[in-house]
């Protein structure tokens, strides 16, 4: 079929480029424009060329923080999603439960982050927390304040309490969305529980399961007020995340340039894993 | 393989069924027999499906029993019941190939792999799939995903019965002729009992040596489908099966002769005085139309006709006897005279039915 060439048809998309420009596009700009210049201050500027990125990746500090990142996000993946898995397929399917667990395995979802991180860290104290005063009781040396790993645990678990809901809650629709023929076919096929998960439900589920990794990784990745609020990324630097770190560089220290050096590069360390999950998640879809 | 018999079945999905209405499934007692080729029709919601999945185990009854030969299964879970089903819709594991999912009922059987590779190669070849074994079950159509469900249900040679659940609504229909062909010489060869579940009665009429019809619930006759078209036991089987369906015409019905529309009609016997609401049923096949005054035996029915279909080779006359609907179905070379209106039905072909259900002669009939 011809269609008509007409160049005026660009201005059906200005609105769209506009508003582009202003969400995302010009703030990025000032953040690479800040990246390649450094200042003395009143409003006086140099061109320093890549030196910052040059800074920001040979510093052990920003790549012990990129470790612990990478360490973090690694071990909530590996709980969060199995977990969620298991725990959507446990969910009841129809009914009164139904909506009562879906309304309780809600609630975490709902709760601001920063109530998340003070509730447990009033939680895990041991004077005066639940948690942390009963560990005590029971004769564990427990400090989330002292000790890394006692730290480290904390934000896990507040993590997996946090979020794991929202795995479950997407591989629940999924799982809702299996007709009833294909178990009724399984068990005419006599499959194992095994082969029925294998080769039904987590095939169905993989859509979301791609969507719940994704959100999963990025929002572990750029985690910041939670461990903010609960050990303020001590102790020493022991929960020192990237965004914290970065927090610190740009607002701590005011040190504009190699915070937007750093932030760049955040950015696109976030889109590289990100893309890579995308693919390794979706190669086996497009196979003939 | 073995014989199935429903023992007073029924089936409710209420946990608490009170009146007959609730029951999905009012109760039967029936028998299918072994190798034989089944088709169980109905329109949608009759409780065929529910019928099916009660056989196949999917379903436990409220009442009742079922019995595979005389071993009483009626609690016994699908898999030890032996029993292959297809579905409405076509149900393959996405990810594995064609070839993996023709083996997955005999794998999970622990069949040892060379039988396995030899029946799967027959398959296949019986649905027409053999040069696409190697090949991943997700992104087929969905009449080459059906012919895999299929093929499944039919990789077992062992099953007590293979059960089908409308299984071509998604099949195209020249691939349709030639499946039900399959079926239905795969019957013939290794003589499983096979239920054809349907709503379509080309499709029982052709595949089945028995129909049986649902009607809300009920089974109202079951028999071979000359039996159905020429003795109907239930109005629904005489609107059901044929096209156009069986007239139905109120009437009153004293001994051998019946009152319709003030004109008098013969019936094949005495009928006695049937008490309800009376009807009598003749198929259009067995009408003729007829000029005032030319019909024999009380020059048959006043006739008012409205419209004549030309459909293809035959021809069907839509019209009015009082203010009661009547087609006639004529062949095509049947010449229709000028000025029709009177509708002469053949004696031997009446049937009379009280509340829906058919009412014999007193006498008895002769079996034909």
């Amino acid at each position: 079929m011809d269609k008509p060439v007409n160049n005026r048809a660009w201005f059906l998309v200005l609105p769209v480029l506009v508003l582009v420009a202003f969400s995302a596009v010009i703030p990025l700009m000032t953040v690479v424009n800040y990246s390649v210049q450094d200042t003395f201050g009143n409003n006086q500027f140099f061109w320093n060329g890549l030196g910052w990125f040059q800074e920001v990746l040979d510093s052990d500090r920003i790549r012990a923080a990129l470790g612990r990142q990478i360490l973090f996000s690694a071990i909530i993946l590996a709980i969060e999603i199995p977990l969620g898995i298991f725990v959507a397929l446990n969910m009841p399917k129809r009914g009164f439960w139904a909506s009562v667990v879906l309304v309780l395995m809600a609630l975490p979802l709902l709760i601001p982050w920063n109530v998340v991180g003070t509730i447990w860290q009033v939680f895990g104290r041991v004077d005066i927390g639940l948690l942390g005063h009963t560990l005590a009781a029971m004769g564990f040396d427990y400090n989330y304040v002292n000790d890394p790993v006692d730290a480290w645990a904390t934000i896990v678990v507040m993590d997996v309490w946090h979020w794991t809901s929202l795995v479950a809650l997407l591989c629940y629709a999924g799982l809702q969305s299996i007709p009833d023929a294909y178990y009724q076919a399984a068990r005419i096929d006599q499959a194992s529980r095994w082969a029925v998960f294998r080769h039904i439900e987590l095939p169905k589920m993989s859509g979301v399961l791609l969507i719940a990794v994704l959100l999963r990784f990025m929002d572990s990745f750029m985690i910041y007020t939670e461990p903010f609020v609960l050990t303020g990324g001590g102790p020493g630097n022991a929960t020192t995340f990237l965004s914290i770190d970065l927090v610190k560089t740009a607002i701590g220290q005011f040190d504009l340039g190699p915070a937007a050096a750093f932030s760049l590069i955040y950015f696109l360390v976030i889109l590289l894993i990100s893309w890579v999950f995308y693919t390794v998640m979706t190669a086996q879809k497009d196979a003939p | 393989m073995a014989r199935i018999t429903l023992d007073a079945l029924a089936h409710s999905y209420l946990p608490a069924p009170r009146g007959e209405d609730d029951f999905a499934l009012k109760p039967m007692t029936m028998t299918w027999q072994d190798g034989g080729a089944y088709a169980l029709l109905g329109s949608s919601g009759c409780g065929k499906t529910t019928l099916l999945n009660i056989i196949s185990g999917l379903l436990v009854p409220s009442r009742g029993r079922v019995l595979f030969g005389d071993r009483d299964v009626t609690t016994l879970p699908t898999a030890a019941r032996n029993i292959a089903q297809v579905f409405q819709f076509p149900v393959v594991y996405d990810t594995m190939t064609v070839r993996d999912n023709l083996a997955f009922p005999l794998k999970n059987r622990g069949m040892p792999a060379a039988r396995i590779a030899a029946r799967v190669a027959e398959v296949a070849a019986m649905i027409g799939m053999a040069d696409a074994l190697d090949r991943r079950a997700r992104g087929l159509t969905a009449d080459a995903k059906q012919k895999i469900s299929l093929g499944r249900g039919m990789v077992r040679q062992d099953v007590n019965a293979i059960l089908f659940d409308e299984p071509l609504t998604v099949i195209d229909p020249h691939m349709k002729w030639e499946l039900r062909t399959q079926l239905k010489s795969l019957h013939r060869q290794f003589g499983h009992t096979m239920i054809y579940v349907t709503h379509d009665q080309t499709e029982a009429l052709t595949f089945a040596d028995q129909v049986v019809v649902m009607s809300e619930g009920r089974v109202v006759q079951a028999g071979t489908p000359q039996a159905l078209f020429d003795r109907p036991e239930h109005t629904f089987v005489g609107y059901f099966i044929g096209s156009p369906g069986m007239n139905l015409l109120d009437a009153e019905v004293r001994g051998d002769r019946a009152l319709i529309a003030g004109a008098q009609v013969a019936l094949p016997g005495d009928h006695g005085l049937p008490q309800g609401r009376v009807q009598i049923g003749i198929r259009p096949e067995f009408v003729t139309p007829a000029e005032g005054g030319r019909g024999e035996e009380g020059g048959g029915l006043p006739f008012r006709l409205e419209r004549v279909e030309d459909v293809g080779h035959h021809r069907i006359l839509r019209g009015r006897v009082g203010d009661q609907p009547l087609t006639m179905l004529l062949p095509e070379d049947h010449a229709l005279p000028a000025g029709i209106d009177r509708a002469v039905p053949a004696t031997a072909h009446l049937h009379v039915y009280a509340d829906d259900w058919r009412v014999p002669p007193v006498a008895g009939e002769r079996a034909d």
